[in-house]
């Protein structure tokens, strides 16, 4: 099929221009998860082809693309969440400090600490607020209970949350409006103190105001976290992301800083997206 | 690539923006060359209703970017749609200035009609003739979406810049030549300095072309050839 071999020039000229966007301000950071030749299959179904693609250190990179283009499919091989299902499997190279994630060899359970996700509609357990956020790092670490509850203040207050929840901590987490328990659930998510954080849609269910919240969130997380965001929402790609990657039917169309790829996309299929042409 | 955008209105307010601007430009073309058959021909008529014009010219380009301002709000355009608008805001605000300056030499060519004759006008006549060539080819490049169209008008100027340079001498020379000629020989000196400025926003109208239909600046250094901020005038005996 021709599309692949554009796609390699798309992604060549992407690099390129890499290069040229290191003299300016938007320089990428070398990569905390390096993927290379990922292919991915439900069954026989293969859902990812070829995919190389670097997610830099403590930056944000935003994932765009039609649906079932393989963009969520993607965030579920970096935590291999696909590892659940018999019949899904991945091929290839996902490098994260020395180590394939993708191998079978790989300690799931210390994986997922090390790269949280936060899904689209927010997924508070019906527990406390304080449960929720101290029950996975309890899967992991053993705490002291002052050190806990310092825990949890810091993950409630890097989640922009704890001046909201500190005075009700044991108060059902079902209390919370929509945009606050997704706040909940990033700082359960960062409770654990991952080094990567995927985000699947975690705004498509939020008014307007509880995105700009979660946005600004992602903004001040990424000094310390590495994230990865899918989203529909293309604005919302411009606004968060520092790298943009353009999926498209299972291959990798285009990756480029967001301003590159927001202005003057390389490949045309990238776009016929973006700019709302597509057939 | 399909042209079409699944929202048909926003077709239709891109084509519009594209209609607005060829329009102003089309307006502008007019007034470059109505206020140099004024000034050539010592119309003076012709040379009033070019100033009475620019009116419509500053209409149109304040329209031009309300309409920006909208479809940047409303539609918040990416990729080659956000290029062609922001062009757009750029283009109309060089073609307003080229307006100003047609006016300008069409004010200075009622003045010069009023006092004898410098010689001859063929210089002038030429360089407004470059200029509005490159202008139409940069209007044409922006209908046409045609960067290398555009590009070749961005390095055409300087042919523009000699002629410049080769009025500016002549008119120090009518100047020491004569001191009765200095009223006549400064309105004539600006005229040309306006000519050669309209050149130089044609450039920077084919520049935005250029980054609006590929999506890349061209070079900084273009071709440019107007040497007269270094000349020196040595009077008699000196």
């Amino acid at each position: 099929m021709s599309l692949s071999t554009e796609t390699q020039n798309a992604t060549g000229a992407a690099k390129s221009f890499g290069g040229m966007q290191a003299r300016s301000d938007a320089a990428l950071n070398s990569a905390r998860i390096a993927i290379s030749n990922l292919d991915f299959f439900y069954g026989d179904n293969r859902a990812l082809k070829g995919i190389n693609l670097d997610l830099p250190d403590r930056q944000v990179s935003g994932v765009i693309g039609p649906s079932g283009c393989g963009k969520s499919t993607l965030l579920r091989v970096l935590n291999r969440m696909y590892s659940l299902y018999p019949g899904q499997r991945a091929t290839g190279e996902v490098m994260m400090d020395g180590e394939n994630i993708i191998a079978d060899s790989m300690d799931l359970n210390a994986l997922r600490a090390r790269i949280g996700m936060v899904f689209q509609k927010p997924t508070p357990f019906p527990m406390t607020i304080y449960e929720n956020i101290a029950f996975g790092i309890r899967l992991h670490e053993k705490l002291s209970k002052s050190e806990m509850g310092e825990r949890i203040e810091w993950a409630l207050t890097r989640a922009a949350i704890w001046d909201e929840v500190k005075d009700r901590l044991d108060r059902s987490a079902l209390s919370l409006s929509g945009g606050q328990q997704q706040r909940l659930c990033i700082a359960r998510t960062i409770a654990v103190r991952p080094e990567v954080i995927l985000f699947d849609e975690p705004t498509s269910a939020l008014d307007p105001i509880s995105t700009l919240k979660i946005e600004e969130l992602i903004d001040e997380l990424k000094r310390d976290f590495t994230i990865a965001i899918v989203t529909h929402n293309m604005q919302q790609a411009a606004r968060c992301a520092d790298q943009v990657a353009f999926f498209y039917l299972g291959e990798l169309i285009e990756v480029a800083p967001a301003a590159q790829l927001f202005t003057a996309p390389k490949h045309p299929k990238t776009q016929e997206y973006i700019t709302g042409r597509f057939g | 690539m399909p042209t079409e955008h699944i929202v048909r209105s926003y077709d239709e307010d891109l084509r519009k923006l594209r209609d607005m601007i060829a329009r102003m430009g089309g307006l502008v073309e007019r007034q470059v060359s109505d206020s140099t058959r004024a000034l050539v021909r010592r119309d003076s008529d012709l040379a009033g209703e070019v100033v009475q014009r620019d009116v419509q010219i500053d209409q149109l380009e304040r329209e031009i970017e309300a309409f920006c301002v909208r479809l940047l709000a409303l539609r918040q355009p990416m990729a080659v749609d956000l290029r062609l608008i922001i062009a757009g805001m750029k283009v109309s605000n060089d073609l307003e200035r080229i307006g100003d300056y047609a006016a300008n030499a069409a004010k200075r060519s009622i003045v010069l009609a009023s006092l004898p004759g410098l010689g001859s006008m063929n210089g002038f006549e030429r360089m407004a003739h470059l200029v509005q060539e490159n202008l139409k080819a940069a209007m044409d490049a922006l209908v046409q979406g045609d960067a290398e169209a555009a590009e070749r008008v961005w390095a055409a100027d300087e042919p523009v810049d000699e002629i410049y340079n080769g009025i500016f001498r002549e008119m120090l020379t009518h100047m020491m030549e004569d001191p009765r000629n200095i009223t006549a020989a400064t309105h004539l000196l600006f005229i040309a300095k306006n000519l050669e400025r309209i050149g130089d926003h044609t450039t920077n109208i084919a520049e935005r072309i250029h980054f609006a239909v590929r999506g890349e600046t061209l070079p900084e250094d273009r071709p440019k050839g107007d040497t007269s901020a270094f000349a020196v005038v040595r009077g008699p005996g000196e």
